[in-house]
């Protein structure tokens, strides 16, 4: 799979080439700057770029401005936003455009590296992977989820994180039939149709939770 | 301007003419007082410890004058030079005499009583005859009262020259009411000249404010980097030299005992994850980085998003603000912010951001309980001192059963052109 890697720190960047080619990614390109990353998407057009949010010259939120006019120019390029810490107001402007192919993770992540992969890996297949962080901000603030039970609010959590029935369930030892049995419920309190499609549901929940 | 405003208004002057003739009167036995302490300084030193007692009467009939020409829209700075620490008799007397504003408000005693008397039976004349003619002459008709008159018919000899008085009244009473708030501006105006610290003493208020904001900030900014050196020096550092003891063990134990290094590596993972969630933390405290990333709007906003409260922002700062600035306009609303979530129990919350005449304005709104108080917590206070340190101010209305608005003024420049998301519109 091609990757385009944007961060500025050469230690990170060269960490994040390493750990993506050991898991047989070719690297096509790895800018260090804001105003070059944009060129090198439009060109290269790769399965998946992974792009810190702060980047030179202005230091500020470059990287995040270049993955979304790249998703503009073309559409649904799956994007895998890294940050040194994470902002809901960021994930909400990434998931705008409703395409899917969007991740947003702290870059702590990034030492989980198995984890890591699969975020990229479903990412790239265009899916979704939002930080726990961005989402256990939304889920706190947000009222009518006290509709929910405690069991169906971990479940709205890991599936807005962007995970599959198959990984809830692993992850809170339950059967994959539960999973959907807690995911129709949670569409029902929520007013939500339900829908197979994975990263349509993430769009669906961040949706809602924004309001 | 709605109709009910014009009347409101011209009801507030009136009553505050009312108010400054009442005030007026006591102008002439302080006078008489302070002539009386003045003299009877040589005599046996009686003036020594009048003359204070006097001169605190004063000013504090003056300060009720100029607390009433700010509220009809002239605040008048006090002008007065700080107490000396001493409380001696002679250094007392001396602090007082010396004073050029002792004199300026002596000099104002008899001038301000002519004008807060006669601009006051002014306003309040007016409209009471506007008034007369409106409900008292009908009733003199009825009532059959021999020869009278109102407005330009005089003798009133027929009912319906008689009912002519009550557009007469109406007419003059609107004048009345329209003509007050002048009338009171004129009085502000003229407590101003008097009252008004002058240029010289203006300067010394202002060094003051400035010497005692410039130390409060001082102390602020001291704490704040021991707080921060602390939380380094017992956190992030301490984990990392823990990270790399961890590392250290399981290099050592990778040939011997594999199993027990990759558990040591696992932990050092974990014990790096915290490290960074304490930095990330730190970080925020300091300056947030959404802050130095979308600036004061974008970083409203985000507060917005995170607040369990439905929050509204409007903003129309369009531009940056100095980056000190702007870090105290932050914390400043976000303290507002966390005062609403925690303590109003209020169902939405609104803030306005907007900036003109070189004024950077923030207001927050909610519609909870109400009764915020300033001296109750040590909250509102430091939003005080922090804005102060900016020349800023804070005002706060919240009476019992709400709304609380918290309106908080900056005076700062707009720098760079504000970076535009390009999302904005999601």
């Amino acid at each position: 799979m091609r990757v385009v890697i944007a961060e500025d720190h050469a230690l990170l960047r060269d960490g994040l080439t390493r750990l993506l080619e050991a898991y047989d990614f070719e690297v096509v390109a790895a800018v260090d700057n804001g105003p070059s990353l944009l060129p090198a998407l439009v060109e290269q057009k790769p399965d998946v770029a992974v792009v810190d949010v702060r980047l030179p010259p202005t230091f500020t939120d470059e990287g995040l401005q270049a993955a979304i006019a790249a998703r503009a120019a073309v559409p649904g390029m799956p994007v895998l936003v890294l940050s040194q810490h994470v902002e809901p107001l960021y994930a909400r402007e990434l998931l705008s455009d409703r395409k899917g192919g969007v991740g947003y993770l702290l870059k702590d992540r990034v030492s989980h590296v198995a984890q890591f992969i699969d975020a990229v890996r479903r990412v790239a297949a265009g899916g979704t992977a939002m930080d726990p962080e961005v989402v256990g901000q939304l889920l706190a603030r947000h009222q009518p989820l006290a509709a929910l039970t405690a069991r169906e609010r971990e479940v709205l959590g890991l599936m807005a994180e962007g995970r599959s029935n198959g990984a809830i369930a692993g992850k809170l030892f339950i059967g994959e039939k539960a999973v959907s049995k807690h995911i129709s419920s949670i569409f029902t309190k929520l007013g939500l149709p339900p829908s197979d499609d994975d990263h349509r549901r993430v769009l669906a929940v961040l949706a809602y939770l924004n309001v | 301007m709605d109709s009910r405003d014009w009347i409101r208004d011209g009801v507030r002057a009136v009553a505050g003419g009312v108010l400054s003739v009442a005030l007026a009167i006591t102008n002439i036995p302080l006078f008489v007082l302070f002539v009386v302490s003045l003299v009877l300084t040589p005599v046996l030193g009686i003036g020594l410890v009048l003359l204070p007692l006097v001169t605190a009467l004063i000013r504090l009939r003056a300060r009720l004058s100029r607390r009433l020409a700010a509220t009809f829209g002239m605040p008048i700075a006090r002008p007065y030079r700080p107490a000396p620490p001493s409380r001696g008799l002679l250094v007392r007397y001396r602090w007082i005499i010396t004073d050029p504003a002792t004199w300026r408000d002596f000099a104002w005693l008899l001038p301000g009583a002519v004008a807060g008397l006669v601009l006051g039976v002014l306003s309040l004349a007016v409209p009471l005859y506007g008034v007369e003619g409106i409900v008292l002459l009908p009733l003199w008709i009825w009532l059959g009262t021999g020869e009278y008159g109102y407005g330009v018919i005089w003798p009133i000899e027929t009912v319906g020259q008689g009912f002519l008085s009550l557009p007469q009244g109406t007419v003059i009473l609107a004048i009345g009411l329209a003509m007050a708030p002048y009338l009171r501006r004129a009085d502000a105006l003229l407590t101003r000249l008097f009252l008004a610290p002058t240029r010289n003493a203006e300067l010394r208020l202002r060094v003051s404010h400035l010497t005692t904001t410039r130390a409060e900030n001082l102390d602020s900014q001291a704490a704040e980097l021991r707080r921060i050196e602390r939380d380094l020096h017992d956190g992030a550092q301490a984990r990392l030299v823990s990270l790399g003891m961890t590392i250290g063990l399981a290099e050592e134990m990778v040939e011997a005992d594999p199993a027990m290094a990759r558990k040591l590596l696992a932990e050092a993972r974990e014990t790096s994850s915290d490290a960074l969630v304490e930095l990330r933390h730190l970080v925020r405290g300091i300056h947030p980085p959404v802050l130095a990333e979308r600036g004061l709007e974008g970083a409203v906003r985000a507060l917005a998003m995170a607040l369990p409260i439905p929050t509204s922002v409007g903003a129309a700062v369009p531009g940056r603000l100095d980056t000190p600035v702007e870090s105290a306009a932050y914390f400043a609303v976000a303290e507002v912010l966390a005062n609403a979530a925690r303590h109003s129990m209020a169902r939405s919350v609104q803030v306005q951001l907007w900036h003109s005449d070189g004024k950077l304005t923030m207001r927050v709104s909610d519609d909870g309980l109400g009764g915020a108080d300033p001296a109750g917590g040590t909250g509102l206070r430091g939003i005080e001192r922090r804005l102060a340190a900016f020349d800023g101010t804070m005002s706060l209305s919240s009476p019992p059963g709400g709304p609380t608005v918290v309106t908080m003024e900056l005076p700062c420049a707009l720098s760079s052109p504000k970076i535009t998301p390009s999302s904005e519109t999601a």
